[in-house]
């Protein structure tokens, strides 16, 4: 069996004496669509900054594809394949939708420590780029400024950016947040549309786009994995339903539907 | 800003954003006009030239990386000091002076980089600044070797090119400072048109977002850093050789600040904003050099809060917003 | 008998008590709204400048002038806050440190028109510039007030901060500026006042400052690098940093400068470059 694409191993971290992750143990095999779901403060971000290093562990390790990546900063885990989104979006306004994924591109390639050559001399870089736009729907804008954009167009654009660097896992942070519910179908379509290479993992908390779109789910509660399975397993687990539905009823189930 | 939509090949439409433009190449042509038109105003128009190569390599790293700095004079002024000691002590060929400033100049900009890149805000900026304050100090108490308050002297350069000498009037060095300008800018502009480009404007838009898409934003500072530093230190190496002289105003803060308001006026991040930004700056106190000094800073002062308030990008920005203004009406 | 380092070591922490009356305004309205003023020692020059006018045209007596001096650059620099830095709140560094910096040209200029370029002195009364001897060290009575002063201070401003509603309000909007304002907290206002408060003991440190460092019209500019040290070092938003920052950096100018003079101050911008390598965000840097 071949190892899986991304794993934490006892993973641990907390910020004075709030613990947010707490000996996460996770696998993602390869190819697989995982949601990430769980309530406000689960540490669902917090993992994923734990996992791309934006924030270092306490404890724990970081495996892709078997290879430890704990020590490694930010960039040189995206430059291994394990590249992540932002909820809140994140982009760079005053390039074009173009501009930006070229750089995005460049930098993968390494043709952006490349001062002397012009940027029209990297044609492959330029089409690359390009094409992931067309692969989005989003080639008629890609000469308008990122400022320009539609919100639901700049939230495409980070999805852009990050398959712009050819991800081998890839971790979307509510790739849809604030999109309006048709809009974040067709969102979903395209991610469900990705090359099966790339191994999927997103936090959302849209129950039907959750069912519809992972084939296998994990429940954070309070830094921990509650469970994990496939999607009609939790979808019956009794401890899932007592975390969304017996505690706190009201709250946890209107962020369920309406978030 | 947003031309033709949905063009048919991106690759085209990117190529045509560096091709030169004819406004650019009247603009390179016009820089010889002091020639006929001013002749007596040749060293000043060589001062601006210096002081333009000064400012479009602040423009790299603050226009394009976003690095604001309040100490860029320190490299101004290793470079003009490396160039007068050199000259002093015995060899005044002044293209293998630039290079030597050049390099000296890079050598301490590249050391420093490795400490501004890791840094932001106002950490950086008073690191900068901290970086100025220290050189001008160290510069003032070893008077033995720069000359102190009273400025390098004995500098002499040879004639360019073993036969045009530089005479009083400032045809050579004009020429000399005009050359050396349009090259480092041609420079310059294929930098900024290159991958490694986009990658500072992606650094100066989101420095956080850098990382996530797997870029060495750090690495890229350090490189574009260093290359400030050494443009900037041939700009003072040419002063120095032009003038003969060197002083420690070549490395203080005001002429950090100075280089700042400058970019500034003009519109940075534009390539063009520091020439346009120097030429009239200069051309203003050159006009006012009768009042007092402390009331020449009273309108620099002016001037940078009106900038501020009603020209944010400059006199280049306020001008291409004009004309996008008007395209569209 | 003392040994001379004494002697230093009192003048040093006179020193350092100026420089912390000049900077606790910034770091705290730094730490604040993160807005980069390098005016703030415009205020701290008028200051000085409101007790030399009514010291040598007025007669009036010196401590008599300090409230005015604090209350006269408060007023102003709230007026400059509402017309000017208000809106650059959500700006870039660049653009603050450029409008701020054109306020400190401008106010050099203007001092420079009005109160000529030159030292202006003050006459002191004589109790005030007497000293007296302690087992061989002269302590200067007026730096002894100096720092008996600035101890008032800080133990009213880490009171104040501590124990007041107002000092809470600022407490959680140098915290969290977002939260603060979720919670019904009118940060602006509070702002409004911390800033105007900082300002009034930058001009308050400006009047008590013309006897030890003198006045002229360049103190705007060269403070300004002096208060950026110490708010830097010590730290956005900290007033104990800040009062740990400035006592070091004055101990060390003043040291410095009586037993290595060739380097002036050469020695300060190295401690400082060395700092702020080492903890970026201050001596007690928070985050």
């Amino acid at each position: 069996m071949s190892p899986p694409a991304l794993a934490a191993r006892g993973l641990a971290k907390s910020f004075g004496s709030l613990v947010v992750a707490s000996e996460l143990e996770i696998e993602l095999p390869k190819g697989v669509r995982y949601a990430l779901i769980g309530p406000n403060g689960a540490g669902k971000t917090t993992l994923i900054n734990l996992m791309t290093g934006m924030l270092r562990p306490d404890a724990g390790r970081i495996l892709l594809d078997d290879v430890d990546i704990t020590a490694l900063p930010p960039e040189q885990r995206v430059q291994r394949g394990l590249v992540r989104t932002y909820q809140i979006t994140s982009l760079f306004p005053h390039l074009t939708a173009l501009e930006s994924v070229t750089l995005a591109v460049c930098e993968r390639s390494r043709a952006a420590r490349a001062w002397w050559r012009q940027l029209a001399a990297h044609g492959h870089e330029i089409d690359e780029a390009y094409d992931v736009l067309c692969a989005l729907k989003l080639d008629s804008v890609c000469h308008r400024l990122t400022r320009e954009l539609a919100y639901g167009q700049q939230r495409l654009l980070e999805i852009a950016l990050a398959l712009a660097t050819r991800p081998k896992v890839l971790l979307l942070d509510e790739p849809a947040a604030g999109v309006p519910r048709e809009e974040s179908k067709e969102l979903f379509a395209a991610i469900a549309g990705l090359s099966h290479d790339i191994t999927v993992l997103f936090i959302e908390h849209d129950m039907e786009l959750v069912f519809r779109f992972a084939s296998r789910v994990i429940v954070m509660v309070g830094g921990r994995v509650l469970v994990e399975g496939t999607a009609q397993e939790i979808a019956s687990d009794p401890r899932v339903r007592a975390v969304y539905l017996g505690k706190a009823p009201t709250k946890e189930l209107a962020e369920l539907r309406h978030d | 800003m947003a031309l033709t939509e949905g063009t048919a090949n991106p690759r085209l439409y990117l190529q045509a954003q560096t091709r030169w433009r004819p406004i650019e190449i009247a603009f390179w042509l016009a820089t010889l006009l002091p020639y006929a038109l001013f002749p007596d105003y040749l060293s000043l128009a060589s001062q601006i030239a210096i002081a333009g190569l000064f400012a479009l390599s602040l423009d790299l790293i603050l226009g394009y990386a976003g690095i604001v700095s309040l100490g860029h004079a320190a490299f101004f002024g290793i470079g003009a000091y490396t160039a007068g000691l050199v000259s002093k002590y015995g060899w005044g060929e002044p293209l293998t002076g630039l290079a030597i400033a050049a390099v000296a100049a890079g050598l301490i900009g590249y050391a420093t980089s490795f400490v501004i890149c890791r840094f932001r805000h106002l950490a950086l900026i008073m690191l900068t600044l901290g970086f100025g304050l220290l050189l001008e100090e160290l510069a003032n108490s070893a008077g033995w070797l720069t000359g102190g308050v009273d400025g390098l002297q004995g500098i002499h350069t040879w004639k360019l090119f073993g036969y045009l000498p530089f005479d009083l009037y400032g045809r050579t060095a004009y020429a000399y400072a005009l050359a050396v300008l349009f090259v480092l800018f041609v420079f310059a502009r294929r930098l900024i048109h290159s991958p490694f480009g986009l990658s500072l404007r992606g650094i100066r838009e989101n420095f956080v977002r850098m990382p996530a898409i797997g870029a060495p934003s750090r690495a890229h500072i350090r490189t574009i850093y260093t290359i400030a530093a050494a443009m900037a230190g041939i700009a003072g190496a040419l002063l120095a050789q032009t003038t003969e002289t060197v002083s420690l105003e070549s490395l203080g803060f005001e002429r950090s600040a100075e280089v700042v308001v400058m970019l500034v006026l003009g519109g940075a991040g534009r390539l063009y904003g520091g020439l346009v930004g120097v030429i009239v700056y200069m051309v203003a106190r050159d006009q006012f050099s009768g009042i007092e000094p402390q009331y020449w800073y009273f309108w620099i002062g002016v001037l940078l809060v009106g900038v501020v308030t009603f020209l944010p990008n400059g006199i280049l920005g306020g001008a291409a917003k004009l004309m996008s203004r008007r395209s569209r009406s | 008998m003392l040994p001379p380092v004494f002697g230093v070591l009192f003048d040093g922490l006179a020193y350092g008590m100026l420089l912390f009356l000049l900077s606790v305004g910034q770091s705290v309205t730094l730490g604040m709204m993160n807005f980069i003023n390098l005016a703030h020692c415009s205020f701290a020059m008028l200051g000085g400048y409101v007790t030399v006018v009514l010291m040598s045209s007025y007669g009036w007596p010196f401590f008599a002038t300090l409230p005015c001096a604090f209350i006269a650059a408060a007023l102003v620099s709230v007026g400059f806050e509402r017309a000017f830095f208000r809106r650059l709140y959500r700006a870039s560094d660049l653009d603050q440190v450029l409008l701020t910096i054109g306020i400190v040209f401008i106010s050099v200029a203007v001092a420079a028109y009005i109160f000529g370029t030159e030292q202006r002195p003050l006459q002191l009364p004589a109790y005030l510039r007497s000293s007296l001897t302690f087992m061989g060290v002269r302590f200067a009575v007026y730096r002894l007030i100096l720092i008996g002063l600035a101890l008032l201070i800080t133990l009213a401003l880490v009171l104040g901060l501590d124990y007041t509603r107002f000092g809470a309000r600022v407490r959680a909007a140098v915290d969290n500026e977002r939260m603060a304002r979720g919670l019904g907290i009118d940060v602006d206002r509070t702002f409004a006042i911390t800033f105007a408060l900082g300002s009034g003991l930058a001009g308050l440190g400006g009047a008590l400052a013309i006897e030890i460092i003198g006045l002229d019209p360049s103190f705007a500019l060269t403070y300004l690098v002096y208060v950026l040290i110490v708010v830097s070092v010590g730290g956005l938003g900290s007033i104990s940093g800040s009062f740990a920052a400035a006592i070091v950096l004055g101990i060390s100018d003043v040291a410095g400068k009586y037993y290595i003079p060739q380097l002036g101050a050469f020695l300060i911008y190295l401690v400082m470059i060395g700092l702020l390598m080492w903890r970026p965000l201050g001596l007690i840097g928070r985050r």
